[in-house]
């Protein structure tokens, strides 16, 4: 199919993005975002094409400061010569599906320069997110941006997932209210590279840090030390002065530096692609069982489980043999 | 498939200052099932651009308190015209009856005066959205 005549929309849309037009961005991003053929088209084209942009995932409680530690980190990259990309990911309303996307304001005079920022409502489906999210990232990444910082807030398992796959991962807590333990609930230290106690200008951020500092001396109990061969650093900042940021750009460099000495970098890309393809698995194999279901063999099975002549668990065995066999 | 969502930019034009207004409409757009790109307050027509374009937004909603809304929206009209963006402008706020026609000349999409129900600015930037991808 590699002919002239059957270049379509998305390829000419990824021709001009590749080289550099904003407004192009924007538009992939939309199509991925919208999923369907055309966002898998898209990925076609961008898989393969991502070069070596670092990725980097930010999540933390709602309010922690994420977007305005975003915001620092990104001036500074610019400053430093880097071209920088943030897709900062928010909660829509289950009610009514629409969002407000109030990221950006924190990273206000930043949206000048070379830097890329986009805005993405979780929309409702957990499963599309995670695959909307990577698909975005290749985007921006194909564009010739880097590092790609991805915010997401650190609740839903989804949204954990998603920073965590990243290469490197920041998890952002803030002093009080026991937000370091609600960090180890969420399953947040686990996905841990670099821990941040932002909002250090508040009373008891010495406090968050130790806590912190006690939970990592017990993580060895858990095994998640050996896994990780490395201690998360803490930093501290405040980010509305801006304080701190350079330090934390300096450790999220040197966990990637550490990643490649290590060989581990290949190894993480490797469980984010072995994630994002069961995922993708998955959502195909759910159409088929709808579609399973809903055909009149299905309805037949579905009746006798009712009338109570089958049990569950039989249908289910029943029907799996049936989508082994439909190809 | 539906319609994709709607996406809006809202953003206040110039050096004015409160946005209470504006995080009221942003609320019930979102009620609506829009998704609300914010920008807040002392943007310039640039910025909007450049937001626009990373944002692929579907309609830009300004909101204007003080009397430079016959200057700042036309400039705004005029700089997605230069970056060749076709994306309608709502404008929201006080403007006399007399300015409207010319914003309207300006190529302002539509005008919502500060006492506009909910249904009403729901429903002027659906058509406004509706209008553009049906040419589009
Ligand atoms: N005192 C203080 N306030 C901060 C600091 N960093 C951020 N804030 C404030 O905390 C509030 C939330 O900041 P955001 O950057 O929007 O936080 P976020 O984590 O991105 O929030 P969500 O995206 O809504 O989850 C804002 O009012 C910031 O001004 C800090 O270091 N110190
Ligand atoms: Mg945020």
């Amino acid at each position: 199919m590699n002919t002239e005549s059957s270049r379509s929309p998305v390829d000419e849309v990824f021709g001009r993005a590749a080289a550099g037009e904003r407004r192009a961005v924007g538009r992939l991003l939309s199509i991925v975002e919208a999923g369907g053929p055309q966002a898998d088209e898209v990925t076609e084209l961008t898989h393969g094409r991502t070069g070596t942009a670092h990725i980097v995932g930010i999540t933390g409680a709602p309010g922690a400061g994420k977007s305005t530690l975003t915001g620092q980190l990104v001036a500074h990259i610019v400053a430093c010569g880097g071209r920088p990309a943030v897709l900062a990911v928010d909660p829509s309303s289950p009610l009514t599906g629409g969002a407000i996307l109030g990221d950006r304001i924190r990273m206000d005079d930043l949206a000048g320069g070379d830097v890329f920022i986009r805005s993405m409502a979780t929309r409702g489906h957990s499963g599309g997110l995670a695959l909307a999210v990577p698909a975005a990232l290749r985007v921006l990444a194909a564009a010739g941006y880097d590092p790609v910082i991805v915010e997401t807030v650190g609740v839903g398992q989804v949204e954990v997932d998603v920073a965590g796959t990243a290469d490197t991962t920041v998890v952002v807590v803030t002093p009080g209210t026991g937000d370091a333990v609600q960090a180890n609930k969420a399953g947040l230290l686990e996905v841990a590279d670099v821990f941040v106690v932002n909002k250090a200008d508040r009373p008891g951020a010495s406090d968050t840090r130790r806590d912190l500092e006690l939970m990592l001396d017990l993580s060895h109990l858990s095994g998640l030390d050996a896994a990780a061969g490395r201690r998360p650093p803490i930093v501290m900042s405040d980010a509305l002065q801006g304080a701190g940021a350079t330090e934390v750009w300096a450790e999220v460099v040197a966990h990637r530096a550490w990643l490649v000495a290590n060989d581990r970098l290949e190894g993480r890309r490797a469980s984010r692609s072995r994630h994002e393809v069961r995922v993708r698995v998955e959502q195909l194999l759910e159409a088929d069982v709808d579609a399973l279901l809903a055909a009149p063999s299905g309805q037949q099975l579905l009746d006798s489980v009712a009338a109570g002549e089958l049990s569950p668990a039989a249908a289910a065995h029943t029907l799996r043999s049936d989508l082994l066999a439909a190809d | 498939m539906t319609e994709p969502n709607i996406r809006i930019l809202l953003a206040k034009l110039g050096l004015d200052g409160h946005d209470r207004g504006l995080k009221v409409v942003a609320r019930l757009l979102r009620d609506a099932g829009m998704e609300v790109i914010y920008l807040g307050l002392r943007q310039t027509a640039e910025s909007i651009v450049a937001a626009a374009e990373q944002e692929d937004a579907d309609a830009i909603g300004l909101s204007m308190h003080n009397a430079g809304h016959l200057t700042l929206a036309p400039r705004m009209v005029a700089a997605l015209a230069v970056a060749e963006l076709e994306i309608p402008v709502i404008v929201g706020g006080i403007v006399p009856d007399e300015d409207v026609a010319a914003l309207r000349d300006a190529g302002v999409a539509a005008v919502l005066g500060p006492g506009a129900p909910a249904e009403e600015v729901v429903d002027v930037v659906r058509r406004a959205v509706d209008q553009r991808r049906s040419t589009g």
